[in-house]
């Protein structure tokens, strides 16, 4: 578990911004003493908004508060927060958010994207998480073949942190690039294969056509994959983000979220707008520009760095 | 994923003008709605709390309660505000002489820079300017080389100093200054009038970020500083919108990304909390793609509204206000003939094919869906109800009554339909009229809140009493329904 050790301080002091909001404000809404009134509950609300944790989801977290609160169950303000923190933990298994690998043979790992999101910088820290923490041999392949630099992006990531690349020229077909990579993964005998694609809006149909003609080439190579489809989400996008969500899962089946830029001005509270609705969960937070910058999500930490609450144990 | 606002404002004044009086608790539950709806576009909360407390304020006013259409009033009062929010429009980019204007680019990483660069050079350029581009961005690999490809697509030259850009490592205070300068240098000696300079962005904003644009800024003179900004930022987008603003007194915005299905609250907010122009938004990956910003589309793309405002304004231009305030009167009166009952029918018709205009009500997409009517069969519902009027002599159409057998079966005749089609059609108006009678004893508000069923509903009976066989029980019968009740 030294893995997850720095997780606490960091998100902490990644989700400092949201912690400005979260964690001072609420705290001080949480005050022992103060009671529940209706102007109490209109505050909690306007923080939860300002997280980007959505309407509805705010709406579910306050009325359950409300109804407690007017059946008498719970007078002090104190006492919301062991309920909002249950109400927010909730729904976020752990065996959802855990890394599905192959029984046998490369595990493959698509990932998407609209664009501008961080979809390279992400695999990169991916593929030094997965080499350096897990050991595991790591390929990425580089079926971004659109973006002006993407190719060399990539390949300077993967010589970088140590690990193949299979690439070929600009403008090529990323489902080929994708076919080639899956035969020399077999050939190598490589663990994980990760594979970059271009960044899309989520509305461009033909692209999205495109992504599920690379997860059917891929299926087709290697049996059961891909194993894991990682959808990278800013943490900056606001409700917008339920809309890729979804529209990824459509086309690809998007099986969890990397929420990048959480370091930024981050509070990416929609991801439990789009666990609620969608199902997807998080399996992994981008913290910074390096590649070590990433951790696998945590949810309990996740919520405490957003009270900036208590420490948890490591 | 979202519930249109308008099906639920709908919901809101459907109650309302089932009893006849705006409360203001009505208003509340409608403001409460628009609410909702902008959270869910991203507008900045605070935003949203002091937008929803003017509107709750004008809404109180004796315009909106008096209205015949109280639900299409507010949503048009909402729209309006919202318009007059992101307002004043002013897309103009100011150039000064002699040149050249110095434009600086800035923003977050990730929001579109470099990219509405380009576009923004071939929109000056095709303006008859001539433009040159920086790339000052030397802090992402890509950046430089991205911009290059740019110009060439849209044949604008770049001023690219390889030798400063920075390999992955840390840029030298200054590096991005000395590039700028060398360019408005470049820049004079090649004649250009406009330097657009694309700048280093970072996941958030920095001290070191900061430090470079003001150098920039008051090293060099710009002239402009163009934020850019993703159009589906969250809520954060006020704080970062407001730092620069801060940092460097913006003269502009540009939103980015919105040939996306985002709804685009981060202009609102960014517009509100800085106080300066959206002068361009940004639509898709192709350099053609930057618009110059109109309020009035954004306002209903914000909102999440179909078509209604358009057919608000339509009505309120086609309408012949003198003649529907003239038939109102008769209708109140009990004295509503078939003429003027065809020229209310005309009235609605000038808005354009019937089936469109009931698509775009509020509520109605929905009424032609369960009935499961064609726009098409709704419009030969109208002409064959005109073609019997049109067959019908004028003392005829002064007094139905005397409409017998044999006159009844000569128009069916003359207007080629059904002589049932005629009968039907007499007794759909003698209902309307007979019901607009009634109403004479009751009070002014009631009848105004009954004036706004009948003329939105009226003609949802016409055409679908007329032809259209075992249809469901619908919204409007309901409440005639319960019209006769209470009589």
């Amino acid at each position: 578990m030294g893995f997850f050790s720095k997780t606490i301080d960091k998100l902490k002091g990644a989700l400092k911004k949201t912690a400005t909001v979260l964690s001072t404000d609420v705290r001080t809404l949480f005050v022992p003493g103060r009671q529940i009134d209706d102007q109490f509950l209109s505050e909690l609300e306007e923080r939860f908004l300002r997280a980007d944790m959505g309407i509805q989801n705010v709406d579910r977290i306050v009325n359950e508060l409300r109804d407690r609160w007017r059946l008498g169950k719970i007078k002090d303000a104190s006492e919301c927060l062991g309920i909002v923190k249950e109400q927010l933990g909730a729904n976020w298994p752990k065996q959802d958010r855990e890394l599905r690998l192959a029984p046998s043979g490369p595990t493959v790992i698509l990932v998407a994207g609209i664009n501008g999101t961080g979809k390279t910088t992400s695999i990169a820290k991916l593929a030094w998480l997965l080499k350096n923490e897990m050991k595991k041999s790591v390929m990425v392949c580089a079926s971004d073949t659109f973006r002006a630099a993407a190719v060399e992006q990539l390949s300077i990531w993967a010589q970088r942190i140590g690990v193949d690349i299979v690439k070929h020229k600009m403008g090529a077909d990323p489902a080929a690039v994708a076919y080639d990579a899956c035969e020399s993964a077999k050939a190598r005998g490589i663990d994980i294969l990760i594979i970059d694609t271009a960044g899309r809006l989520h509305t461009q149909e033909n692209l999205m056509r495109e992504l599920t003609k690379i997860r059917d080439v891929v299926a087709r190579r290697i049996p059961g994959a891909p194993h894991e489809v990682l959808l990278v989400l800013d943490a900056t996008t606001g409700q917008n983000a339920l809309a890729q969500a979804k529209n990824f899962s459509l086309a690809i089946g998007v099986t969890g979220i990397v929420l990048a830029k959480l370091d930024g001005t981050a509070k990416g509270g929609v991801i439990f707008a789009i666990r609620d609705q969608l199902s997807i969960p998080v399996k992994f937070v981008g913290l910074g520009e390096t590649p070590q910058d990433i951790e696998t999500f945590d949810p309990v930490r996740f919520i405490d760095a957003l009270f900036g609450g208590e420490k948890a144990a490591a | 994923m979202f519930t249109a606002l308008t099906d639920r404002l709908n919901d809101v004044f459907r109650k309302i003008s089932g009893r006849g009086i705006i409360s203001e608790e009505n208003i509340r539950e409608a403001v409460a709605n628009v609410r909702t709806a902008l959270l869910e576009a991203d507008v900045n909360f605070q935003v949203v709390k002091e937008f929803c407390d003017t509107v709750q304020a004008n809404a109180m006013g004796q315009e909106v309660i008096s209205s015949l259409q109280p639900g299409q009033l507010f949503i048009k009062s909402v729209y309006d505000e919202l318009v007059k929010l992101m307002g004043p429009v002013d897309t103009s980019i100011m150039t000064v002489t002699p040149g050249p204007t110095v434009i600086m680019m800035c923003g977050l990483q990730g929001a579109g820079k470099t990219t509405t660069c380009g576009k923004l050079a071939r929109y000056l350029d095709a303006k008859g300017l001539h433009p040159l581009m920086v790339a000052a961005d030397l802090q992402r690999p890509a950046a430089v080389e991205q911009l290059r490809v740019l110009g060439e697509q849209v044949g604008v030259p770049v001023y690219i100093d390889e030798a400063r850009v920075a390999e992955h490592g840390q840029v030298p205070r200054g590096a991005a200054v000395a590039v700028c300068r060398a360019a408005v240098a470049d820049a004079k000696l090649h004649g250009h009038d406009v330097v657009i300079i694309d700048t280093a962005g970072r996941l958030h904003i920095d001290e070191d970020l900061m430090t470079e644009l003001r150098d920039i800024n008051t090293q060099i003179g710009v002239h402009q500083i163009f934020l850019v900004l993703d159009a589906m930022s969250g809520q954060d987008a006020v704080n970062s919108a407001k730092a620069f603003n801060d940092q460097l007194e913006l003269d502009g915005l540009i939103l980015t990304k919105f040939d996306s299905d985002t709804r685009g609250g981060a202009l609102l907010s960014a517009k509100y909390v800085t106080g300066k122009p959206v002068k361009f938004i940004g639509v898709g990956e192709k350099v053609e793609g930057l618009e110059e910003f109109r309020p009035e589309g954004m306002a209903q793309r914000i909102l999440g509204m179909g078509d209604v405002v358009g057919l608000v304004n339509d009505a309120m231009q086609k309408f012949d206000a003198a003649k529907t305030a003239k038939i109102n009167e008769k209708m109140l009166k009990g004295q509503l003939s078939l003429d003027d009952f065809m020229d209310q029918m005309a009235q609605v018709s000038k808005l354009g094919s019937v089936g469109r205009v009931m698509n775009m009500l509020p509520g109605m997409d929905g009424f032609t869906r369960d009935l499961n009517i064609k726009e098409s069969d709704m419009d030969k519902q109208v002409v064959r109800m005109r073609a019997i009027y049109n067959s019908m002599s004028k003392k005829e159409r002064k007094d139905p009554d005397m409409l017998d057998g044999p006159r009844r079966r000569r128009i069916a005749t003359g207007a080629g339909v059904q002589t049932q089609d005629v009968s039907q059609f007499i007794k759909q108006f003698e209902t309307s009229r007979d019901l607009m009678q009634s109403f004479g004893s009751l009070n002014m508000a009631r009848k105004m809140s009954v004036m706004s069923q009948l003329m939105s509903g009226g003609l949802v009976n016409l055409a679908g009493s007329f032809g259209l066989k075992g249809r469901k029980s619908t919204f409007m019968e309901k409440k005639d329904r319960n019209k006769k009740k209470r009589r």
